[in-house]
């Protein structure tokens, strides 16, 4: 028998307990690394190359005031800036109001530059091309007409609440965002035209910069030009824009972080609890290793194997429950934008996978080491 | 005949080291279930004493936030002058045409810009909302650039003390007050006169909504439906506390979150807490054995060991509500969908959560104990003596 299938074979003696203690473990790993993923979605995920490339202007007081429309002349003229298109939230309601599934994101724009801006969203060209000649047209998101049944030259309606208009839109085109996007774009003159207010003015300007490393500098640069007008702006990153979306649902961060360390700690107290009952239920076999030869490191390493063995376990089922999780979460109605597109990525699961190994580790570390130490006479006449 | 439950807390006893690593095991995903709970409690409580249900709040048809769009300034008199509105101490109806805006303003704690909602309102608006009282300074002045802050505000971010001046829109504004409304909505926000804020933001000649305060519960009942009849106004009337019920929805992915966390934790603490009693039963097997044979019944057996698991997650429960009291009360925002400004609410612990907390651990006690406990019950004598 070699080391290794004695360890396996002692990580699985009491079959019970070990399958209870996987099956534990399994739960705790399948919430850290969703945790992990939400985490990693929201802080470390810069977004794709074309996504950093691009930026968003809004009214420097607040998201809720609109721009003069001209100011997208003026920021053409920034060094860096490669197209900008105008988008202005709608908000209208779609179907039954009270459904958030119903909800999805509505932008008035510009048909002839939006699809220039936003580099990653595909359309077929004559798709576009017939956008652009009806006012009343719009284009949606595939995955958005997949959820509704949208074909090509159905109609609907959007009710206004905070333009006082009904939009009766039919769709031109359908566009595939490289992520979920839950979005339809339509022509602003249609909103225009029917509401006073809203002529000549945007609520954001959606930015393309020449490279990511422009960036900040366009940034900067469309900032200090609009700085001591009545309507001073706030551009920032694509990504900086949405996250400030993420953070205005309270502190995400910290309420993660201590989701997470609660898990871990949890986690460790199953583990540790079940080595120091199976250790000590061994007391009289360690004995036995001893007296056959087995040195102290030996032991060690044989209980600390096994401890990581069932923890590995348990830590590898629970990643992948977690991904089936994730993408259910990601396809759940209702969810508005919090998951969508999200998905477990390798950096995640590795990381899980470590967490097991180190919860396996230090739970077994103290029963082990007692073990190792036993004085093999005392351990023969332990009776349990 | 049942076993004392002395057995049981004196076997608990004997095995410290398990009881307690087990015992903290459930009380973390207790922690978590009530920490989630009372997030949610106070969020409610939040939004739900918001409202007065003598206030009627009324905005363009269609509208469902005082952030869309808005209607004539000329159709104030109109709505003024319905039946069924209360008067004041001169005889003046109370009714108030508003604004509310959205401004960022730095955090406290650096943590970056937060939108919190700026309300512009007439002297009629601070009396129709009896529940707003001043805590500190003075109220603004009609005609001034000054503005009052609720109590969440003045305790969440920079320069919002009595003497301080914010910056936003087209210049600075004076902090002449503080003002506390009891933990809801409005302590959220920034109030000043409805003529300068509007002529801050460009939005002179019309209102976002209109208050109007009814004599009687029956009388706003009336009177929104009255507006909402007349076909001239094209408005909408709703009570004050319908409208922020809705906007209770916002808790809606926190609950979502909160409701799957609990579960995950909850099915792991079962299986463990199955396993410590697992182990209980096979370290007592001879002495279940001796229970039987003096005469105790399988049933008396299965209640003991069944009470045994309930007693461990109740010391689970126990701690994990000890461990969350030091965050009661403790303040957070949350982002509002319909306002698209932040909401403060405080972590809230009532009997309610605790009690659910407690029922919680039980039913994890009960799934882990429940299967151990039979097994213990359908034990063999003979071979467990002989074991």
């Amino acid at each position: 028998m070699t080391i290794t299938r004695f360890v396996i074979k002692s990580a699985f003696r009491n079959k019970r307990r070990s399958i209870l203690t996987v099956l534990s473990i399994t739960f705790s790993l399948l919430l850290l690394t969703v945790m992990m993923t939400v985490w990693h979605r929201f802080y470390v995920d810069k977004g794709d190359a074309q996504s950093a490339q691009r930026l968003i202007t809004r009214h420097r007081v607040s998201l809720t005031q609109n721009m003069p429309v001209y100011y997208r002349e003026k920021m053409r003229t920034v060094p860096g800036v490669v197209a900008v298109a105008p988008t202005q939230w709608f908000g209208g309601l779609y179907k039954d109001e009270g459904k958030p599934e119903n909800f999805f994101a509505q932008f008035g724009t510009d048909p002839a530059e939006i699809f220039t801006v936003m580099t990653d969203f595909k359309i077929p060209d004559d798709q576009l091309a017939a956008w652009q000649h009806d006012q009343a047209g719009c284009v949606v998101d595939s995955e958005l007409a997949k959820k509704f049944g949208w074909k090509i030259g159905d109609r609907i309606v959007l009710r206004g609440t905070i333009f006082p208009v009904n939009l009766e839109l039919t769709i031109r085109g359908i566009f595939v965002a490289p992520q979920p996007s839950i979005t339809i774009y339509f022509n602003q003159k249609y909103v225009e035209e029917a509401v006073s207010f809203a002529k000549g003015r945007s609520g954001t300007f959606n930015i393309l910069a020449d490279s990511p490393e422009d960036v900040p500098k366009v940034a900067a640069g469309v900032d200090a030009m609009f700085h001591n007008s009545p309507e001073p702006t706030k551009t920032e990153s694509e990504k900086a824009f949405q996250l400030s979306f993420i953070n205005s649902m309270g502190n995400v961060k910290a309420f993660i972080l201590s989701i997470c360390f609660a898990v871990v700690f949890a986690t460790l107290l199953v583990s540790a609890n079940t080595m120091a009952m199976s250790i000590r239920e061994r007391t009289r076999e360690v004995a036995v290793l001893k007296t056959l030869g087995f040195t102290r490191q030996s032991i060690l390493r044989l209980y600390i194997g096994e401890a990581v063995l069932v923890a590995l376990t348990g830590g590898a089922l629970g990643c992948l429950l977690a991904a089936g999780v994730v993408i259910a979460l990601a396809n759940a109605p209702g969810m508005g934008f919090f998951f969508l597109g999200m998905r477990v990525t390798t950096p995640t699961f590795l990381l899980a996978i470590f967490v097991s190994a180190m919860v396996g580790l230090l739970s077994a570390i103290v029963p082990a080491y007692h073990a190792a130490k036993l004085d093999i006479v005392e351990g023969l006449r332990y009776i349990g | 005949m049942a076993i004392p439950i002395s057995y049981n807390i004196r076997n608990l006893k004997l095995r410290k080291g398990l009881t307690i690593m087990t015992a903290l095991g459930i009380a973390l995903t207790v922690t978590t279930a009530v920490f989630l709970m009372a997030l949610l409690a106070g969020l409610k409580k939040s939004f739900m004493s918001s409202g007065d249900p003598v206030n009627v709040l009324v905005m363009r048809k269609g509208s469902v936030a005082e952030l869309s769009g808005g209607f004539d300034a000329s159709l104030f008199p109109t709505l003024k002058t319905l039946p069924g509105i209360a008067k004041d101490a001169q005889g003046e109806p109370l009714a108030s045409g508003e604004w509310v805006v959205v401004v960022v303003l730095p955090r406290k704690d650096g943590t970056g810009e937060v939108n919190v909602s700026v309300r512009g309102l007439m002297p009629a608006g601070l009396t129709l909302r009896p529940s707003a009282k001043l805590v500190e300074g003075r109220w603004f002045t009609p005609g001034q650039r000054e503005v009052v802050v609720g109590q969440s505000i003045h305790n969440r971010f920079s320069g919002a003390n009595v003497g301080d001046t914010l910056d936003f829109a087209k210049g600075q504004w004076k902090v002449v007050g503080v003002f506390d409304s009891g933990g809801t909505a409005y302590d959220s926000e920034l109030w000043g006169d409805v003529n300068q804020i509007a002529a801050d933001f460009d939005r002179q000649g019309a209102f976002a909504s209109v208050y109007l305060r009814a004599t009687d519960p029956v009388a706003a009942d009336a009177l929104k439906h009255r507006v909402a009849d007349d076909q001239r106004l094209k408005l909408e009337g709703t009570l004050e506390t319908e409208y922020y019920e809705k906007q209770t929805r916002s808790g809606g992915v926190i609950k979502f979150i909160g409701t799957v966390v609990a579960v995950i934790m909850a099915i792991g603490s079962s299986f463990a807490a199955m396993n410590t009693m697992y182990a209980a039963v096979a370290y007592r097997s001879k002495e279940i054995a001796t229970l039987r044979i003096i005469g105790f019944s399988r049933p008396s057996i299965l209640t003991s060991f069944v009470i045994e698991a309930l007693l461990l997650s109740l010391l689970g429960a126990v701690v994990g509500i000890v461990l969350i009291l030091p965050f009661n009360g403790m303040s957070t925002g949350i982002g509002n969908q319909l306002t698209f400004s932040e909401t403060v609410f405080s972590l809230h612990m009532t009997w309610g959560v605790a009690m659910t907390a407690v029922i919680f651990a039980l039913i994890m006690g009960l799934l882990g104990g429940f299967a151990p406990a039979w097994h213990a019950a359908r034990q063999d004598i003979l071979t467990s003596l002989r074991a």
